[in-house]
């Protein structure tokens, strides 16, 4: 095998197995910051070691034991004196692992943990994607716009209040579950998102796994809390997006936005289980929440066989109603991209100028600006709103687009 | 594993007959139920002392060593296998005693 499917390898072993190995090792030694390490030590021993051995037949199996005896060489070399009990318990895995099938739970174990209420919703967010996702500290820190370093901090602070003031590891009750699972959304959507825009150079523009990844944990949850809307409505969003995944970049790697998009290569099984669950939500009759809303959104948008046959009123209306429900600038953001084609850009880019302040620092901010310009033939505003945009993008396919977009101005 | 579950006070003052009623009836329930370690109420911070004898003599202030709007006027030490009972206890002491309440693990509970 040649260096580079190895690498693939352990690339496609870290995305499917992650999760896997991590959970596995916390409900063995009961603690995630060991698990956590122990798995980072296991993968880069693969990404030594599968190059010139080949790689296992079972690859997860192997980084699991790995990760295992990495994981007892660091409690031995902690405490130095053990005592014969303590060691043979140490050995000895006294939690035998999950029948097959039930490896689902164990997962959502993880999820619940890292989504616990006591720790700050930040923190919950970055955790997650750790440890469920397997993303990297820089991939996070890049997800949240803020240092490396301060990310660093923040999983570890993290973990030590999961251990000091022992935060359970399991499915919680059924009278905690309701209040737990909308932050276990909130965490789903960031880890969706950061697969459907991933970011870092190097990394494919859309990151299947942790979009898939996204899509299955929410199913899941949905198996646990059918009745829940919100569940619902996400799991809605997320289908309703992924499938617009392949026609969302072009063989050359860049980004097509959603009008300029070949529609007959939306995944119609996706759209038609998107709609489905909307419809289902819809005819329930109770207040949709904010997936839903952003659901009904995108269901507006698949309905359409032709950008031009987009019900525009119905989108700047459902945006309306979820600005009551979320004024976040993003939301309004949105918003004015809608508006841009039901009032013209004019009106959309003075709704997106009072925004300026607190969305400086975002790449989608600058994008929506140089296209409305563009629109509005103003070159020279348009240009450096491009420059900006790019410089702030993180995704390739997004950088490659603004390029072209901002090499194309007059 | 024990928990200390503080009760904060934030201009309240003193428990009314019926919060203190809520009390004895929260605390009935943690004894019943084996999480009860300790608990006790201490009103206002004014009469405390602080006390440091670091240097060569011991040096007592009067009044609280931070003066704040918010102060400890009581705690519970409780016996929980895991934060999500703390919390769920420690939610119920909040309604019995009418106040906001901080949880925190002991060292090496």
């Amino acid at each position: 095998m040649s260096p580079i499917d190895a690498g693939e390898a352990v690339t496609r072993a870290l995305r499917e197995e992650w999760a896997r190995v991590v959970a596995a090792l916390t409900r063995r030694f009961g603690d995630l910051d060991i698990a956590e390490e122990a798995a980072a030590e296991a993968f880069a021993t693969a990404v030594e070691r599968w190059p010139a051995d080949g790689v296992p037949p079972n690859p997860g199996a192997w980084l699991t034991t790995t990760a295992t005896r990495k994981a007892i060489d660091r409690i031995r070399r902690e405490n130095k004196r053990l005592d014969k009990h303590k060691e043979a318990r140490l050995l000895y895995d006294d939690h035998p692992p999950e029948p097959p099938g039930a490896i689902d739970d164990e997962r959502l174990r993880l999820i619940f943990t890292c989504c616990h209420p006591a720790l700050a919703m930040e923190a919950r967010m970055a955790l997650t994607l750790r440890m469920v996702g397997g993303l990297t500290m820089p991939e996070i820190a890049r997800a949240f716009l803020v240092q490396e370093s301060t990310m660093g901090q923040r999983i570890t602070r993290a973990k030590a209040k999961i251990k000091t003031a022992r935060i359970p590891y399991r499915v919680p009750s059924a009278e905690d579950l309701p209040a737990r699972v909308s932050g276990v959304l909130a965490v789903l959507f960031l880890v969706f998102n950061e697969g459907y825009l991933a970011t870092g150079p190097g990394t494919d523009p859309v990151r299947h796994d942790l979009t898939a990844e996204a899509i299955r944990l929410t199913r899941l949850i949905r198996a646990l809390v059918p009745q829940d809307g919100e569940v619902a409505g996400l799991l809605a969003l997320m289908l309703l997006t992924e499938a617009r995944r392949t026609a969302r970049v072009s063989a050359t790697g860049e980004l097509v936005p959603l009008g300029e998009q070949d529609r007959g290569a939306w995944d119609a099984a996706l759209v038609a289980e998107g709609h489905r669950l909307v419809r289902e939500r819809l005819a329930t009759g109770v207040a949709p929440g904010r997936y839903q809303i952003l659901a009904a959104i995108s269901a507006v948008h698949t309905s359409a066989r032709d950008v031009r046959d987009t019900d525009w009123s119905q989108v700047v209306a459902l945006y309306d109603q979820l600005v009551r429900l979320d004024p976040s600038p993003i939301v309004a953001l949105n918003r004015a991209i809608a508006v841009a084609e039901l009032d013209g850009p004019e009106v959309a880019l003075a709704a997106v100028d009072r925004l300026g302040d607190r969305l400086a620092g975002y790449h989608a901010y600058h994008a929506t600006r140089a296209d409305l310009l563009r629109r509005l033939g103003r070159s020279q505003g348009s240009r450096a709103a491009y420059d900006r945009a790019i410089e702030l993008a993180g995704n390739t396919a997004e950088t490659a687009y603004l390029t072209r977009r901002r090499d194309q101005l007059g | 594993m024990q928990y200390l579950v503080s009760v904060i006070d934030d201009g309240a003052g003193l428990a009314t007959p019926t919060e203190e009623a809520a009390i004895d009836a929260f605390n009935d329930r943690l004894r019943a139920e084996g999480h009860w370690v300790f608990a006790g109420g201490l009103g206002s911070p004014d009469p405390a002392t602080v006390v440091d004898n670091r240097g060569g003599e011991a040096v007592f202030t009067d009044g609280p060593f931070l003066e704040s709007k918010e102060y400890l006027a009581g705690f519970w030490i409780i016996e929980a296998a895991d934060l999500d009972v703390a919390l769920r206890l420690a939610a119920d002491g909040s309604k019995a005693c009418n106040r906001k309440i901080e949880v925190r693990p002991f060292l090496g509970g």
